[in-house]
């Protein structure tokens, strides 16, 4: 038997990682009570195994739980009839074939707790009693897929419903230069929280419709000036990145203590990072030679003792650019004409 | 080859929550200490080995689309550290094993 959790990944293999991820943790949110069936049909000891095999049959279940006097005495199942079967003693009774060993899971534990007893007691089902031991429903390995599925698209739900509205962003919005500019305040030192900003901007334009590539790209950039922020200055600085339908522009600035020597700053390799810094593996000399090649124009300028501002800005090519609304092309291009 | 492979393979110390890692195939690797240089090599789906453990890697790894952060020389990343990896769905992996040799198996594995 495969373990549950590749057979967990197996349901929805074209999900992408995280969402699996987000399997792992509903199957500890989602409660038994959630995704159990509740209208349980139960049997008693003394009924004849061709009668449970009809019920079977009938409500197309694998199993019944075996009830006598209000209490959980064992489980019939179909395995347990074809075993009938193949004895040629399907006019036994259920007791004669019924499975004692009976193993529960409790309606308020989490659905791991009922994944964990499959893969323990190899069993199909499982009765769900409540507090008091009393059956309260029964659960198979399909009511948590089918719960585990449904729980997901309602989060793909709310992700769709966030990225169809970014997505429309400049689309719904007329004027004749539309942007959106995001600012983010950096603290100098504060390496803990490095490249949040980063994975931010990123996620905001995955929202707005860019391709994973442009994403990318900008989300490097960005990480390595946010880490330049963090590592360099004395203060810290602010980042804002302004979208553009066109256009992606990203900009540092902070008060210093400023590069006395840019070219040299430029040159792949050159750092002056601490060896503190160079221990946790930064200062490789890298970042802005790392930003030069993700970006169409880069742009460095620092006085010492002052500060330094850093320019980014990326061209989107024409698959590439965020869809605007008619009405601001049109609004454009009239206003061209006039001029 | 699969990541599951290779954590069977390598006696990988899985440190995040586990994914389905048999359906991830990984697409190469990359190894070096330096963020930066693993920010300009590392392509989405490689594994990345390094000796760093600190938070920083998270962030690295999420932005560079690495499908798996090899930690080597035993280092082992702060509960902090974890956390923020599996809140941004990296996986962090562990082994005792020096940087050169983790390369070399991966390399004997297939893993170009």
């Amino acid at each position: 038997m495969p373990s549950l959790q590749s057979k967990q990944g197996r349901v929805i293999t074209d999900q992408d990682a995280r969402e699996i991820s987000r399997v792992e943790e509903l199957s500890y949110d989602l409660k038994i009570s959630e995704t159990m069936t509740r209208d349980v049909k139960t049997t008693s000891p003394g009924a004849h195994m061709a009668a449970i095999l009809e019920t079977l049959r009938i409500g197309r279940i694998s199993g019944l739980p075996v009830v006598m006097n209000d209490r959980l005495v064992g489980v019939i199942s179909l395995e347990d009839i074809i075993q009938a079967i193949l004895k040629n003693d399907l006019t036994a009774l259920v007791q004669d074939h019924m499975s004692t060993r009976i193993i529960t899971v409790k309606a308020y534990d989490p659905v791991v707790k009922a994944l964990e007893k499959f893969s323990e007691y190899r069993v199909g089902r499982l009765p769900v009693v409540d507090e008091n031991d009393h059956l309260v429903g029964i659960i198979t390995k399909g009511d948590i897929t089918r719960g585990i599925l449904t729980a997901l698209q309602k989060d793909y739900k709310v992700e769709e419903v966030r990225r169809y509205r970014a997505s429309h962003l400049f689309e719904d919005i007329t004027s004749e230069r539309t942007s959106l500019i995001m600012r983010y305040n950096i603290k100098a030192g504060d390496y803990v929280n490095g490249g949040q900003a980063s994975s931010h901007i990123k996620r905001a334009l995955l929202r707005l419709g860019a391709s994973p590539q442009l994403a990318r790209q900008c989300g490097i950039a960005v990480y390595e000036a946010e880490m330049n922020l963090i590592i360099h200055t004395d203060h810290g600085g602010v980042l804002r990145i302004q979208i553009e339908p066109q256009r992606i522009l990203m900009q540092t600035s902070d008060t210093g203590p400023g590069i006395p020597d840019v070219n040299l700053a430029l040159q792949a390799g050159w750092s002056t990072a601490t060896q503190e810094v160079r221990d946790m593996g930064f200062g490789a000399g890298m970042g802005l030679v790392n930003i030069r090649r993700c970006v169409d124009r880069m742009e460095l300028e620092s006085t010492p003792g002052k500060g330094t501002k850093l320019l980014m800005e990326i061209m989107l090519r024409p698959d590439e650019r965020f869809k605007e609304s008619e009405q601001s092309d049109s609004l454009s291009s009239t206003n061209g004409e006039s001029k | 080859m699969t990541l599951e492979d290779l954590i069977q393979k390598l006696e990988l110390t899985p440190f995040t929550t586990p994914k389905d890692f048999p359906a991830i195939h990984p697409t190469g690797g990359y190894a070096s200490d330096l963020l930066s240089c693993a920010m300009a090599g590392a392509k989405p789906g490689n594994v990345w080995v390094t000796l760093q453990s600190h938070v920083n890697i998270v962030a690295v790894a999420a932005l560079t689309e690495v499908c798996g952060v090899i930690i080597s020389e035993g280092a082992q990343p702060e509960a902090a550290v974890i956390e923020k990896a599996n809140g941004q769905g990296v996986t962090l992996l562990g082994t005792k094993l020096p940087t050169y040799q983790v390369v070399g198996k991966l390399w004997e594995l297939g893993i170009h």
